[in-house]
């Protein structure tokens, strides 16, 4: 699918500033002034196709296609940075939400091909459409995926038909110390890219287009560990030192996909086929006791090993896990509250996991590190896959010691759209 | 007033540009503005002198505006050294009470206009700049009456500060016969009124002893107001969408502002909950942001 996404848009895509230049160079001014004709247009895909593979910029490998069945940001491996942005709608008339996801979907294209947006970066009298900080750079692999909240499903908009029927608010879990200022929003955008000015910069930008529409309700940056500080693209750790995502789902097996992330026209709604259901949780870290915690501790509570990430005992990352093996003392060896394990559940339900670890710096009441984790997941359904999970681990997850959920958000992500199209055409 | 800006106030410095080049322009008293001779837009001398700054409006499409926001502003002006000669006879009458009552909507007069103030050199530091803004030994105007009003209950000492006051307020009225206004100028200072409100009334910022943040807020408001307004024919003919769109926004900001209306005046900012601010603030980036498209009507 990705694979997929990219030719779309190399075949529909605006030029970016940088393959104008490109091409000026190759074939000359007159090309571009004169360049309607299939000759021009050939001529420029020959170019493009001539010079996209070595230029750092807007080469195909830091371009993840924006169109498709699919949106993209789901399934796509987790980029090194994410820019969560939750929205109000302010207005109350479905045709302004309508025409924002129109604008929306044009400027998430053309941020996703690495171009400016909108016509009007070179006015003198007006201020540029596009904030010009991403100007130059490689598109980073950025993706932008949108979703609906279930409060978007209320009276203002008279879709409250609409609302997925499996897909409403999240219960209170045991333990919640949940903060209104984390939680909920109308809409969810979750940006995630390479770069984090990149992907600053679409959340930015989308809030901008939106003004007099939606505005900001929460933001959340996320970072894992980049490219270059891990070559071997192991899986990366989170802020307690652990492999995080050894036992995801395999993103790369269709089937695996459409039985844990893509719902179908039954899961929920019709017109959430092809899309997917997010769950977003904020969990700090209580970060200075976990640093007290022996190792010992620490690797009961995950139920793995700190160094290779394997189940415990075990010294494959990957080896299975197995709920049946007793260590030498003829105990589990994983601790029947290991996170892991009751995460494990009957191994048959399955989410998949796009989390981010964040910082909000330092509590400023209590001097201590504000981190953790933000908890990203994908699901065809809610309840059926991440409520009794979560409900499992409130229960009795040896993690609690170590964390309090903040903030919570669910979002019902709308299927791909094709070129002329735009994301929520399905339901709006 | 404009936060820790006076050294380097950009759009200032743009007002600035325009009006020392339209200033070499008139040696006629009676062309005050260069837009109204519509010749001198259009020769390559002025578009070359431009050059590098926002293209010079085109001229006599504006000529009424611009007349017209010159006569507001006089009389802005106007309304300005009358009612801040009252305030500071209370002060310099040791009447706190009245003088504490005339404080606020004697401002609103100078906030409506502001930009051509701050186009104006001095001018602003020396009738609006707040403690911390300006060195300690320049502190004067109404913010430094005002701390003495609120904060030290007294006008003992004041009568210098409360005399100087006025005078900046005349030489305030005397200067703006002077100044050159053009559309761009109109344009960046419609903005330029709501980034004052955003950068510091809705924060409660301005007025800190006095809490009369609320009076500045609408007074910015209906500054830009005023110019949209004066500029809103032009608009609707080349942009009937964002027209309406600035215009449904202002209606929208100024339904927020309402509640807080009490009697002639605005209720205290203490009374502000965080998020009636915040409501106050998005509603104002959401007006600001299509305003800031109306530098359309200056051309590409
Ligand atoms: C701060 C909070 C959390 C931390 C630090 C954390 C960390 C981890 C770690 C280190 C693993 C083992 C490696 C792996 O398989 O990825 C893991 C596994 C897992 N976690 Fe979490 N997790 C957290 C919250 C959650 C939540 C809220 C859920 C879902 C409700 C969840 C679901 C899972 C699942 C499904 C697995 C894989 C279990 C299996 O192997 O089948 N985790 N987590």
């Amino acid at each position: 699918m990705e694979d997929l996404n990219t030719a779309d848009s190399l075949l529909n895509k605006r030029l970016s500033r940088r393959e104008m230049l490109k091409i000026a160079g190759v074939g000359g001014i007159g090309l571009l002034l004169g360049g309607g004709g299939a000759y021009g247009a050939l001529a420029v895909k020959e170019t493009l196709a001539k010079n996209s593979a070595p230029s750092k910029g807007d080469a195909s490998g830091s371009r993840v296609g924006f169109y498709g069945e699919h949106q993209a940001g789901i399934i796509t491996p987790a980029q090194h940075f994410l820019s969560f942005a939750s929205f109000d709608l302010t207005t109350s008339s479905l045709a302004d939400v309508r025409q924002l996801f129109q604008s929306w979907t044009e400027a998430a294209a053309a941020m996703t091909s690495g171009d400016l947006i909108g016509n009007s970066n070179n006015n003198l009298n007006l201020p540029p459409s596009d904030t010009g900080e991403t100007a130059g750079l490689s598109p980073s692999k950025l993706t932008i995926t949108f979703g609906v909240g279930p409060s978007f499903f209320d009276n203002r908009f008279g879709l409250a038909g609409k609302r997925p029927t499996t897909f409403g608010e999240l219960p209170k879990f045991r333990g919640d110390a949940l903060q209104t200022e984390w939680c909920g929003g109308d809409i969810g955008v979750q940006v995630c890219a390479d770069d984090l000015q990149v992907a600053f910069h679409a959340v930015r930008n989308l809030a901008r287009i939106a003004r007099g529409t939606a505005v900001l309700r929460w933001m959340q940056d996320g970072f894992q560990r980049t490219g270059p500080a891990d070559p071997s693209n192991g899986t990366p750790r989170n802020l307690m030192g652990f492999k995080d995502g050894t036992g995801n789902p395999d993103i790369a097996d269709a089937q695996a996909m459409k039985e844990i992330v893509w719902a179908g026209s039954g899961d929920g709604a019709a017109w959430m086929k092809g899309g997917s259901y997010l769950v977003a949780r904020r969990i700090r870290m209580r970060i200075e006791i976990w640093d007290r915690s022996t190792l010992d501790d620490q690797e009961r509570t995950f139920g793995r090993h700190r160094d290779t990430g394997a189940p415990l005992g075990m010294r494959d990352e990957f080896a299975p896990l197995d709920l049946n093996a007793k260590n030498t003392a003829g105990e589990p060896a994983l601790p029947m509250n290991s996170h892991s394990r009751l995460a494990h559940m009957d191994g048959a339900t399955k989410i998949l996991r796009r989390a981010y670890s964040y910082t909000g710096g330092m509590d400023a009441k209590t001097g201590q590190l504000d981190a953790g984790l933000f908890f990203i997941s994908y699901q065809r359904d809610i309840q059926k896959q991440f409520i009794p999970m979560q409900q499992i681990l409130a229960a009795s997850d040896k993690l609690n010691e170590y964390i309090v959920h903040v903030g919570s958000a669910a979002f019902a992500c709308f299927p791909g759209t094709r070129p002329g199209g735009y994301i929520g055409e399905t339901l709006f | 007033m404009k936060k820790q800006h006076y050294y380097v106030p950009v759009a200032a410095a743009v007002l600035t540009a325009a009006l020392l080049l339209s200033g070499c322009n008139s040696g006629d008293k009676t062309a005050n503005t260069y837009n109204s001779s519509g010749a001198e837009a259009g020769t390559t001398t002025e578009a070359a002198a431009n050059e590098g700054n926002a293209a010079a409006a085109n001229d006599s499409e504006f000529t009424a505006a611009v007349e017209q926001y010159r006569a507001y502003v006089i009389q802005e002006c106007d309304a300005f050294v009358t009612e801040t000669e009252k305030f500071v006879n209370a002060v310099n009458g040791g009447d706190i009470e009245t003088a504490k009552s005339l404080y606020a909507p004697s401002r609103m007069h100078y906030e409506r206009i502001e930009p051509i103030a701050e186009a104006l050199g001095d001018l602003d530091p020396n009738i609006d700049a707040r403690d911390g803004d300006v060195e300690a030994s320049e502190w004067r105007g109404f913010h430094r009456l005002e701390k003495a009003l609120w904060e030290d209950k007294t006008t003992e000492g004041q009568q210098e500060f409360a005399d100087r006051l006025l005078s900046d307020a005349k030489l305030l009225r005397a200067k703006v016969e002077t100044v050159e206004i053009d559309a761009s100028l109109l344009v960046t200072g419609a903005v330029e009124l709501l980034n004052e409100v955003s950068t510091s009334k809705v924060t409660g910022e301005e007025e800190r002893y006095s809490r009369t943040d609320l009076y500045d807020f609408a007074a910015n408001l209906e500054g830009a107001k005023k110019i949209y307004e004066l500029l809103q024919p032009n608009l609707a003919e080349k942009d009937e969408n964002l027209d309406k769109q600035i215009a449904d926004r202002f209606t929208a900001l100024e339904a927020e502002l309402a509640p807080f209306k009490e009697g002639e005046g605005y209720v205290s900012y203490d009374k502000l909950q965080d998020s009636d601010v915040r409501n106050l603030s998005q509603n104002l980036d959401a007006l600001a942001e299509p305003l800031s498209q109306m530098g359309k009507l200056l051309g590409v």
